[in-house]
């Protein structure tokens, strides 16, 4: 099996042929979305890090700033920085360009002479960049370019009853085929951690998978906090998940049953092919900052309450195993997995179908975040702001 | 009778229901090729949970052929099953490593 996609001169291939816009701190996110809503073929994050940080929160921003621009479905990057910020646009810009042949250019709005002046400089670049990636056309590419990442939010009860067995099927099939899967969200495991860990393809990975766990909620006991407090969250509870166990048992159904090869830290890269975990929290816009600054250049959303969210770089697509849902948010639902919950339809069968359609998402269907251009980004937080 | 309620693995002691079931009404399940039912204590929402047997205060509720937490309060079969009479456990992770 293959898709359409564009090949990189180095690493897996693109799905989508972005310019990436790239604000090195917050004080440059609004000239950023001002030179992308003028040339068409980029697309801008916003970014609310990057300055007054400790060292441990510069090293997650520049973590996700550095694997933004190294997506494969980034074609070239136009970096913004200010002037003043902790890690300065010239040395973010090197450092990609230590990782990456892809084109990279940076401006400063200190330098320039305020925004005008950048704004004017960076769409030249920009629109010299976008035309030089219209150029290239999509190719028949392997599977192993498939980085997919899982996710979850808005969980509710038919979440560990249909979407989720859904996409963890779907995971099955495509680690079968070669492709990679990364699944997340640490919190969101802890119930179901000692059935998680079974998975771990060595003795490592089993513990590390339930240290993982322990860690995560003595972080959170360390300031006085419990992770039960915000888990489930009240839209969990209205939909039927009671305790954290059982929302957890329920999400790391989404991760199918192929043995977790690596397990990685927030927003790192993978060095592994096969199924993947990411130690990221249960907040699912992070988690998904996450794990496209990761690689993944697709992402598989499930959801019971439903939610519009998408990412700028990676198509989201959602799934739902809850029909009112699908119903009521199809303009926001790509996916309806619901004839399994209402015993029409078996798990494979139903994975079969969404399997096609992520297919047809990698060759070039927008899925409906994606349309409405929906760019929501979370960068996680070890440590309050300095 | 079609089933309007999900018994996801033979051990569990809750159903989730895929319908709202009103008090009195049946909760219909499915265990293998046999359909099983019960009325229901009080009105159950879409998605919620019903108690498949007796279960004690402090009993755990099984779900997923797991533990979800432990009963609050003595729930009969047919009780709606929620955040409000189950709570979760902590972890004892030292004993899960290996």
């Amino acid at each position: 099996m293959q898709f359409m996609g564009y090949k990189r001169p180095e690493g897996r291939a693109g799905i989508r042929n972005h310019v990436l816009i790239l604000p090195g701190c917050a004080c440059a996110s609004e000239t950023c979305r001002v030179v992308a809503s003028q040339v068409k073929g980029t697309v801008n994050v916003v970014f609310n890090t990057g300055c007054s940080d400790v060292a441990a929160n510069t090293q997650m921003s520049q973590r996700v700033l550095v694997g933004f621009a190294l997506n494969p479905n980034v074609y070239g990057v136009v970096i913004v920085g200010l002037g003043c910020e902790t890690v300065p646009h010239k040395e973010l810009r090197e450092k990609i360009q230590r990782l990456t042949s892809k084109p990279v250019v940076s401006f400063g709005i200190q330098e320039e002479g305020g925004t005008v002046r950048t704004i004017e400089k960076a769409v030249r670049a920009a629109r010299q960049m976008v035309a030089e990636a219209s150029k290239q056309l999509r190719e028949p590419c392997e599977m192993s370019d498939i980085l997919l990442g899982i996710e979850c939010g808005g969980s509710d009860a038919t979440s560990g009853i249909a979407a989720n067995p859904v996409v963890g099927e779907l995971s099955d099939m495509l680690v079968d085929m070669g492709a990679s899967t990364m699944m997340s969200e640490t919190i969101e495991f802890i119930g179901g951690e000692h059935m998680l860990a079974r998975r771990g393809a060595t003795k490592e990975i089993h513990n590390r998978i339930i240290n993982m766990c322990r860690d995560y909620e003595a972080h959170l006991a360390a300031a006085g906090q419990d992770c039960r407090a915000g888990q489930p969250t009240p839209g969990n509870k209205a939909g039927g998940l009671s305790t954290l166990e059982e929302k957890s048992l329920g999400c790391i159904l989404k991760g199918g049953t192929r043995p977790v090869v690596e397990v990685l830290e927030e927003a790192e890269r993978p060095t592994k092919q096969g199924a993947l975990i990411m130690d990221t929290p249960g907040y699912d816009i992070a988690s998904v900052t996450s794990m496209v600054a990761g690689g993944c250049n697709i992402v598989v959303f499930t959801t019971g309450r439903g939610t519009p969210t998408g990412h700028a770089l990676a198509p989201v697509l959602k799934v739902t195993g809850n029909r009112e849902t699908f119903q009521r948010m199809e303009d926001n639902m790509d996916f309806d997995a619901s004839a399994v919950t209402m015993l029409e339809k078996d798990v494979p069968t139903v994975a079969q179908d969404l399997l096609r359609d992520v297919l047809a998402t990698c060759s070039g269907r927008t899925t409906k975040a994606e349309a409405y251009g929906f760019s929501d980004i979370a960068v996680d937080h070890v440590c309050r702001f300095v | 009778m079609k089933p309007n309620a999900l018994l996801l693995k033979p051990s569990d002691n809750v159903v989730t229901c895929i319908s709202p079931v009103k008090k009195g009404e049946p909760v219909v399940y499915r265990r293998g090729d046999e359909l099983c039912s019960f009325p229901a204590l009080e009105d159950i929402p879409y998605c919620h949970k019903a108690a498949i047997q007796n279960i004690a205060v402090g009993e755990e509720i099984i779900k997923y052929a797991q533990s979800i937490g432990v009963a609050l309060t003595n729930l009969p079969t047919g009780s709606w099953v929620s955040h409000l009479n189950i709570r979760g456990v902590p972890r004892d992770y030292d004993s899960e490593l290996i």
